[in-house]
């Protein structure tokens, strides 16, 4: 069994997963059970300014999308930070910090977008004991209508000016949250690191609306007829997190600032995926809203087991290890030559992938007489909608054409490596010539 | 081809080669990686799962599955090996309809249960065709413990007692170790020899002396294994058939099922096991299924389960009662033995036909008579050959604490006679020695 320990941002933990700030991490209750279950570390539920706490609506919060079984693939909510008094949940947070040092406790915070605020909160929270504190820029409904949570984070000045305020009255390890409602990304992490932030974590919810009622014509959750956006979170967000961090890993103004990746992650392979592509541990709200606190011993199993297949020792192998190899479109090989292959012993003659290519991609699949099917390497160009819409995994693989070996659809022999830059179709490459 | 299914009496070869090999392949064939993973996506990863609680080793059901579903059927398999051994076998002979698979919530939604059988055999099949152990022994405690009988129950004692670093001694009268695994279980369950596969890979922990031949109470006494060892398990099961009591029942062609069921299980070629054409089975259990289906699948003609009651009554689950019928094997519900016929050798059973009353089973006056060359007594074993002055209660084992001997398995009390039971009582007892002997040392 692989050593799976990480040292983030000098916090360590017996795993790299992590429960994110939410609904799961409220209460010390909850914390002792997710640390009961094996959970590394846990991201509090975020904490705002002392005085009355805010209140959450007293109707549904969450909306989803299911897939086949109803398998929940998207949750959406309207929660907001923490509806506990601070007095209570810094209490708890000590008792649970006192009882499970091996465990990493963060502190998630988020206070009006002033000096004094923040460096009020810092003060009270010094003596927890907690090992480092996350700011949430992210949240996306009822505290940016405060002028907090993704109100600050859409503005990369004030990330980067509160996040020298807590740099400088707090010498706890500082993570910054960042919201994906953003066109591009980096911009609010360049401003976390210019603040001084030792780590960035993301993401956090996007807006979204996940369903509208067909008789009430309103927004699900609704709340007496009326409804809201909200947070999307859930497997359903992963892709678009995975990108954002991958922008962040490989940016040079952000390359190796540590990242905690969060965002759908529901399985190890989720968080090795996000590991690979530069961050140093994962976060988890969803899958653990979803199936419980047990679902962490699939991901500690499954992550070990690949380390061992894969002959890592530590978690440092993993991390970033995919980040040289996220590239820009125009650095693709366009001499990388593919075609569909379907195997016949593993067709089940659905008929998807003919009818998928026929109507709506290459013509390259014909349908025999006898119902087999076979792809037309003249016409094929190797998209890979075949592959995707295929019910059965592997059934269609992509065989890469040799060097040498010519393409029957455009006539040429496969070349050495050229991409874009360089190809005669592109006026900036006759121009640079 | 000289016999065929029409031949008299009890002769072998009644059905060609081709046919044999045919009908005794894998009854439930392994799933392959899709139809697993299929299989697997329709878990719901239940809390407090039902299907574990009905398992006797308390399996992590959605654990394990979960893992296959994420692709790692090497940490499935380890989430079951860590509670049953045995799981490989399991996922083969347990009625999982009234088990883990009539539990599942899939079956109370929809009718259709999680396929946790083969599941599971998906999962500990990966992991043991890689031929690796998945455990390593601690350090060694310096204890001796005598296990007698290798089947499910001592295997399981004797690999937990291994893992904590013990040294074990399993004792069996048999010449080749796993108990009904290797002699019981039906043929087309435990294909290509997986019981004695099965063993090898089990015994590969390390620390575990196997002795076979050895009879206790003959060759071996329960004081010498006392005096020799810190503590003793016994798992021996049932080794007792019960009898008749009709007459007529000593007459040539009257045969245990238990032993046409080794017979069968041990024989290098199948065309060498003889059976009747017209052949009836008594009893009402598993084995009184199995003898039944194995004999249709060996080409007799005519094949007829009596049982004393009623269908809903039978111990054999309805599935296997399905099977049997699928197979074309007769069953008759309600009706008991009251004489065997037959000059010299048998050749008819006569039967009434029985009343439940509250006062219990009572004949009726109505009798039937069932042509039969071959009879198959499968009316349930019994505990026999046990060491004296050991505590017995309702036919079996039942030890006092303090007497540094414990039971496990069908020859013990509690439970129902199920391998897995069996794994479960054998895996508990190593874990109370344990306790007992770490207690005493420290
Ligand atoms: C025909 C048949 C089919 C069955 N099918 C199924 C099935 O499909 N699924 C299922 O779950 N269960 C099935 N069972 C029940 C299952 O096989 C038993 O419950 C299980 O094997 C019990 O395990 P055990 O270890 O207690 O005993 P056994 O498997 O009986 O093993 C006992 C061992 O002790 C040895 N032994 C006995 N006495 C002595 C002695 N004096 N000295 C030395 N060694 C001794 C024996 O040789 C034997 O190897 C079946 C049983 C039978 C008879
Ligand atoms: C109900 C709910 C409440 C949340 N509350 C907070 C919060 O208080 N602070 C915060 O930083 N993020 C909060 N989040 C966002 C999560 O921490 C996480 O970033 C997001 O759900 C994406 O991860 P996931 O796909 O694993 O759920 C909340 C999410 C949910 C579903
Ligand atoms: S999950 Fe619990 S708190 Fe939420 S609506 Fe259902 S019963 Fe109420
Ligand atoms: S989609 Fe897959 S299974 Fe269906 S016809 Fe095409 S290759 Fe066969
Ligand atoms: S009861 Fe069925 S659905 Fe639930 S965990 Fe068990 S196998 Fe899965």
């Amino acid at each position: 069994m692989a050593n799976l320990t990480t040292n983030f941002i000098g916090i360590k933990s017996p795993n790299p997963f992590w429960l994110a700030s939410a609904p799961p991490t409220d209460k010390e209750v909850n914390v002792r059970r997710a640390y009961e279950a094996g959970w590394g570390g846990v991201v509090w539920k975020t904490l705002g300014s002392e005085g009355p706490p805010v209140v959450n609506v007293n109707g549904p919060r969450y909306g989803a999308i299911w897939g086949a079984d109803r398998r929940l693939l998207g949750l959406n909510n309207i929660e907001l930070i923490t509806d506990r008094p601070l007095e209570v949940n810094l209490r708890e947070i000590k008792q649970v910090k006192r009882d499970w040092k091996d465990r990493a406790l963060i502190i998630s915070l988020m206070v009006p977008c002033d000096e004094d605020s923040w460096r009020d909160i810092l003060a009270r929270i010094e003596d927890t004991e907690a090992d480092g504190v996350e700011l949430n820029f992210g949240c996306p409904h009822g505290m940016a209508e405060r002028g907090m949570g993704s109100a600050v984070g859409q503005v990369p000045e004030y990330i980067e000016m509160v996040t020298r305020w807590v740099k400088k009255h707090s010498r706890m390890p500082c993570i910054v949250k960042l919201t994906p409602n953003i066109s591009d990304i980096r911009k609010p992490a360049e401003a976390a690191k210019r603040g001084g932030a030792d780590a960035v974590s993301l993401i956090n919810t996007i807006n979204s609306i996940t369903s509208v009622d067909l008789d009430d014509f309103a927004p699900e959750p609704t709340i007496d007829g009326k409804g809201t956006h909200g947070g999307y979170c859930g497997p359903a967000v992963k892709p678009i997190a995975l990108n954002m961090v991958a922008e962040i890993a490989r940016s040079r103004e952000t390359a190796g600032i540590p990242i905690s990746g969060i965002g759908g992650v529901t399985t190890w392979r989720d968080a090795a995926e996000f590991m690979a592509l530069g961050a140093g541990n994962v976060q988890v709200c969803t899958a653990a809203m979803t199936y419980g606190f047990k679902v962490v011993q699939e991901m500690i199993s499954g992550l070990s087991d690949y380390m061992d297949r894969k002959g890592f020792t530590d978690t440092s192998e993993l991390v970033g290890r995919a980040v040289p190899n996220v590239t820009d479109w125009q650095f693709l090989n366009l001499n990388y030559v593919t075609k569909a292959q379907i195997s016949e012993a593993d067709c089940i003659k659905c008929g998807r992938c003919y009818i998928a290519c026929e109507d709506t991609s290459h013509q390259a699949i014909e349908m025999l007489p006898d119902r087999t099917f076979k792809v037309k390497d003249d016409e094929c160009v190797a998209c890979n909608l075949c592959v995707n819409v295929c019910p059965v995994e592997n059934c269609i693989t992509m065989v890469q054409l040799p060097k040498g070996q010519v393409d029957p659809r455009t006539g040429t022999p496969v070349g050495d490596y050229a991409n874009w830059t360089t190809h005669p179709n592109n006026p900036a490459s006759q121009a640079a010539e | 081809m000289s016999n065929s299914q029409l031949t008299p009496g009890i002769v072998p070869a009644r059905l060609p080669a081709s046919t044999l090999a045919e009908n005794f392949t894998d009854h439930e064939p392994p799933l392959d990686r899709h139809e697993a993973r299929v299989a697997a996506d329709r878990c719901y990863f239940c809390f407090d799962a039902p299907c574990m609680t009905a398992c006797p080793t308390s399996i992590d059901i959605p654990l394990f599955i979960r893992q296959i579903a994420t692709g790692t059927p090497d940490a499935a398999a380890r989430t079951i090996f860590s509670q049953n051994i045995l799981g490989g076998m399991c996922a083969r002979v347990c009625p999982t309809e009234q088990l883990c698979e009539e539990a599942c919530v899939r079956e109370a939604a929809e009718g259709k249960p999680v396929e946790i059988g083969r599941l599971q055999r998906f999962a500990t099949d990966t992991l043991m065709a890689k031929g690796v152990h998945p455990f390593t022994r601690a350090a060694p405690t310096g204890k001796k413990v005598a296990v007698v009988g290798a089947g499910p129950s001592g295997l399981a004692c004797a690999h937990r007692l291994a893992l904590k670093g013990h040294e074990v001694t399993i004792y069996d009268r048999r010449p080749k170790a796993g108990g009904l695994n290797e002699y019981g279980t039906a043929t087309y369950k435990t294909v290509d020899d997986f019981a004695q596969a099965e063993v090898a890979w089990l015994l590969k922990i390390g620390g575990i002396t196997v002795k076979t031949g050895v009879t206790l109470g003959r060759d071996v006494m329960l004081g010498d294994l006392q005096a020799q060892y810190d503590a003793v398990f016994l798992g021996l099961g049932l080794a007792g058939v019960n009898a008749l009591r009709v007459p007529g029942e000593d007459l040539a062609g009257v045969q245990n099922a238990v032993d046409f069921i080794a017979g069968l299980r041990q024989a290098a070629d199948r065309a060498t096991v003889a059976v009747g054409r017209d052949v009836v089975v008594i009893g009402g259990g598993m084995t009184a299924v199995d003898a039944a289906v194995q004999s249709k699948l060996l080409g007799a003609e005519n094949v007829t389960i009596v049982y004393r009651r009623g269908r809903e009554k039978m111990s054999a689950s309805a599935y296997e009662q399905d099977h049997a019928s699928q197979t074309g094997v007769r069953i008759i519900y309600g009706a008991a033995p009251v004489r065997v016929l037959g000059e010299g050798k048998l050749a008819a059973v006569e039967f009434a036909y029985t009343e439940d009353t509250p006062e219990g089973l009572k004949l009726s006056s109505e009798t039937f008579t069932l042509k039969a060359d071959q009879l198959f007594k499968a009316i349930g074993q019994t505990l026999a050959g046990a060491p004296e002055g050991l505590g017995i209660s309702g036919g079996k084992l039942a030890l006092q604490p303090g007497q540094r001997i414990w039971a496990g398995g069908d020859c013990a009390a509690g439970g129902e006679d199920l391998t897995v039971t069996a794994v479960a009582e054998g895996r508990d007892a190593a874990e109370a020695i344990h306790a007992s002997l770490m207690g005493a040392a420290g």
